[in-house]
């Protein structure tokens, strides 16, 4: 792997780890604090593998006011400090640093509130995303953002990294799910943002925060809201015979007024692999497939299902499905969610992508795609979070071999820049973290990237929360790595992902 | 400054007033401001721009000329303007398309002189307020992709796109929505549009009972009916909305559902049967009545040339009825919004001790203020926003961040920053 560059190691805390170790065992509970190497070891890296570093030490605190005291203690001292939630994420963005205190917020794992008046959850940050859903299911609701990654996830990671999910399309991002936060800033400063209304007043902080990848604040309660369990769920499966008519499909159907829950696109690799990795019934013929998921009421459901029948004729499909059971429906699904282990099978090593793109340029992107593979020569299967434009090709290679690898890394930046020449976005869920920071400068230019970090520095003046994330350290897109996966196996070989 | 050289644009900065054409002499103004200290009082086409405090300022930049649609893509479900855009020009656009802004924002043309003002989409992103759609679709800032701004020192920058799903940096298309032109001068926004449903009804329930409406509203907003708009009016509004088929001019609470034609009938039947509601009570209507209703609401037509003051107040919706109930003790007019979340409320007496013993009652119950209309003597004295000292203090810095000489509104949302 290429090597990465982080912030500049300093020596000096690197020689008081016992006097910190001490002291931050003064302020919390002495078995929170982490110092042998072996106690350090799992901490290591987060979804992202392929970059490991041990930090200096670990803190696991139980209560805001050791949160609060020991961002204080790390401040006036000059420690820095990466946040961690259920380390799952997929750009790097809890990775440590050598010479960090990683503060795990794991012990932060009870629900707090479940206020159906109000239909909103209060909770602790490492509580699970699907959690949550599960403390409500009972009374027929549910929390709409779902990563796939949710039996795993935290809900704090979720907002650092503003996650979306399958149903993202319908149901918005974490930030459009989100009520309040306590926070806690660089200096010990606690703060709620938001709360139990619809809106706060005053500059959005909530907003804000959401998404900033744990550079401003460490979260230490959230403040979701729920929702109505829809009544009926249907999917339909749909086979083309070009990508282009698939392409073309999902734009109609937008543009027609349906907006369905979810809808995603495979390739004809993708399908085939995630077909005999599953078994899930997929039309391994067609060049490309489409599942569609509409929620809501009986009729609703519907009439948005027979207009979708209608469009995809008309964009000459090969083949349709619709669900006839929820048990049918979740097949359908389940070949898709098995997408990483699928690609597992077909080669040693593969890389995530995560781009964002207009709907109206898939085509023209996934052509792109497969002229870069022919380029690279390494073989590529493509999944998209197409009703939003959301892609995740997966580029096979072999990490054993340098030039594989190289390649490999050459190829998804390719495919990055080609995302933001189009109008996309470099990320459009996972996160810049440590991934894709060397080409933030493809999306902004240094007065947007200045401006970002002004916004930073304003809150954290040392630049100790998170430093070496989502901002180049380099000013020169060099191209780093992506999700890297061995074997195929990932840091949790059990949880799906898209 | 991409583009242009700054010599090539010729500015007088002896006259108080600027109405800048392009992104290049806004910069320059910004420039020139920076450098000398002057403050600006950034306009668009003022349909808002009473509601704030009052702040010295040496000039005003007036952006109503910075206006055009720069792209518009139906298919992609969103639109990029100029920030001086009058917010008329866009639903007219989108209408062709048979979309919208879902977010339905207020026009507060009404309140202020009596017809129709919906301002300009930047005044409309500032301020951050959303119509009755608001607990569905989100508010404004909910549907900002993306913005390009000049920050205090008249640096052009961006964040964002027209993407919908975009991590990509922090997310200042939130940070600048609702922030009321104290961070950046807005000049394009990218914005999400949403088709427009197939069919819009209402379901009007007779009732001039409060702690009922509460009630209809809190059961319809946890009922897979999945409503779109939930208000109640009391007595003294119900004349406002006389309609063909809405003859009854007393209290009501009225519940909207939007969709497919034939899933919008089930679920008002089903929704009226949820309520438990006899037919005698209710009146339903059908799409174009329905949407002379929301307008209305949104337009806050009930209070259409009000004399006296007129308060937002945002509050958990458990705590709607207690809230209403205490504040009935002063000479109030109100009706209730986002399915039990906003209560808009005049007051005809209304003074500082007053004004602080409401807002007591507000913060007691986890709520927020935010004064709307106020009497010109009072405006000076009293605190227009809600804020506590330490999210000041981060306001502060983030006002910094982005203006470091405070040059734009200054003191417009609080004062010092």
């Amino acid at each position: 792997m290429s090597s990465l560059q982080m912030p500049k190691v300093d020596k000096v805390i690197m020689s008081k780890k016992d006097k910190i170790a001490s002291d931050l065992k003064e302020i919390i509970n002495k078995k929170n604090v982490l110092s042998n190497s072996d106690e350090l070891r799992p901490f290591e890296t987060d979804g992202l593998t392929a970059y490991r570093q041990i930090p200096l030490l670990v803190v696991m605190p139980e209560t805001v006011d050791e949160v609060s005291q020991i961002l204080k203690y790390c401040n006036e001292n000059k420690v820095k400090v990466v946040p961690r939630g259920a380390g799952t994420g997929l750009s790097g963005g809890s990775m440590p640093l050598e010479d960090c205190v990683l503060m795990a917020m794991g012990k932060f794992n009870k629900i707090i509130e479940v206020d159906y008046e109000n239909r909103c959850v209060v909770t602790q940050p490492c509580v699970t995303n699907l959690a949550i859903t599960h403390a409500v299911q009972d009374k027929g609701f549910y929390y709409a953002p779902d990563p796939s990654s949710q039996i795993a996830c935290s809900i704090g990671g979720n907002v650092a990294e503003n996650s979306g999910g399958v149903h993202s399309l319908k149901y918005g991002a974490t930030t459009n799910n989100l009520l309040g936060i306590e926070v806690v800033l660089m200096d010990g400063t606690i703060t709620k943002f938001g709360g139990k209304t619809m809106d706060a007043e005053g500059y959005d902080f909530l907003g804000l925060m959401t998404g900033s990848e744990g550079l401003l604040g460490v979260i230490t309660e959230v403040t979701v809201k729920i929702l109505k369990s829809p009544e009926v769920v249907k999917a339909a499966l749909v086979g083309f015979p070009s990508i282009e008519d698939a392409g073309n499909c999902v734009a109609e159907i937008i543009a027609e007024g349906c907006i369905p829950a979810g809808m995603e696109i495979m390739d004809k690799a993708l399908t085939k692999a995630t077909n005999d990795y599953s078994k899930a019934g997929y039309p391994t013929d067609a060049e490309a497939m489409m599942i569609v998921e509409f929620d809501g009421t009986e009729h609703e459901v519907e009439a948005y299902i027979q207009k979708t029948k209608s469009i995809a004729e008309k964009n000459n499909s090969s083949s349709l499905k619709i669900s006839k059971s929820n048990e049918e429906r979740l097949k359908f699904w389940a070949g898709r969610k098995a997408a990483f282990p699928a690609c597992g099978v077909l080669a040693p090593d593969y890389m995530c992508m995560d781009g964002s793109i207009p709907r109206g340029k898939l085509a023209e992107v996934l052509n792109e795609i497969s002229r870069l593979s022919k380029k690279y020569n390494l073989p590529v299967a493509n999944a998209f979070h197409a009703g939003d434009g959301n892609l995740h090709p997966l580029i096979m290679f072999d990490a054993n071999d340098n030039e594989s690898l190289r390649k490999c890394e050459e190829f998804g930046a390719d495919i990055l820049k080609y995302c933001v020449k189009v109008g996309g976005a470099l990320t459009g869920e996972h996160g810049v973290g440590i991934e894709k920071r060397e080409l933030m400068c493809e999306a902004f230019n240094d007065k947007d990237i200045q401006q970002q970090l002004t916004i930073k520095v304003a809150l954290d003046p040392n630049s100790l929360l998170n430093p070496g994330k989502v901002y180049p350290i380099l000013r020169k897109c060099a191209e780093e790595g992506r999700v890297h996966v061995h074997g195929g196996k990932t840091k949790f070989p059990d949880i799906p992902r898209f | 400054m991409e583009g242009k050289q700054s010599s090539q644009i010729s500015l007088d900065f002896n006259q108080n007033i600027f109405k800048p054409s392009s992104r290049e002499e806004i910069v320059e103004i910004v420039k020139n401001c920076y450098k000398k200290n002057i403050p600006l009082e950034i306009n668009g086409l003022k349909s808002k721009n009473k509601i704030g405090r009052n702040f010295q300022s040496e000039k005003t930049l007036d952006l109503s000329g910075y206006k055009g649609i720069i792209d518009y893509k139906p298919e992609e479900l969103y639109i990029k303007v100029k920030a001086g855009t009058s917010l008329k020009e866009i639903i007219d656009e989108l209408d062709k398309n048979n979309q919208q802004l879902a977010f339905e924002p207020n026009d507060f043309g009404y309140l202020f002189s009596g017809e129709s003002n919906s301002g300009s989409i930047g005044g409309v992103v500032s301020c951050n307020f959303a119509g009755s759609r608001r607990f569905k679709v989100g508010s404004v800032r909910d549907h900002i992709l993306g913005f390009q701004g000049i920050n205090g020192k008249g640096e052009t920058i961006k964040s964002g796109g027209t993407v919908v799903k975009n991590v990509t940096g922090y997310d200042l298309s939130k940070l600048v929505s609702g922030s009321f032109g104290t961070l950046t001068i807005l000049t394009e926004l990218s914005i999400k549009v949403l088709p427009k449903p197939e069919t819009s009804k209402t379901l009007v329930v007779k009732n001039p009972h409060l702690k009922k409406a509460i009630d209809y509203l809190g059961k319809a907003l946890s009922s897979s009916t999945d409503p779109s708009g939930g208000v109640f009016y009391p007595d003294y509004f119900g004349k406002d909305f006389i309609l063909n088929d809405l003859t009854h001019d007393g209290g009501l609470t009225a519940l909207r559902i939007e969709g497919p034609t034939n899933s919008v009938d089930q679920r008002l039947e089903r929704l009226s049967k949820e309520l438990s509601l006899l037919d005698q009570e209710i009146s339903i209507l059908d799409n174009e009545q329905s949407n002379i209703f929301w307008n209305r609401t949104k337009n806050l037509e009930v209070f259409r040339n009000l004399k006296s003051n007129l308060l937002r107040i945002v509050l958990p919706i458990s705590e709607t009825l207690q809230v209403i109930q205490k504040l009935k003790n002063y000479e109030i007019k109100y009706f209730i919004d986002w399915g039990g979340g906003l209560i808009w409320t005049s007051l005809d007496q209304l003074n500082l001790k007053i004004l602080n013993e409401i807002r007591e009652i507000i913060k007691k119950h986890q709520g927020y203020i935010t004064l709307i209309k106020i009497e010109e003597d009072l405006k000076a004295s009293a605190d227009i926003f809600t804020i506590d000292p330490i999210k000041y203090k981060i306001s502060e810095k983030i006002k910094r961040s982005f203006d470091p000489k405070r040059i734009f509104n200054p003191g417009k949302m609080y004062t010092g920053i």
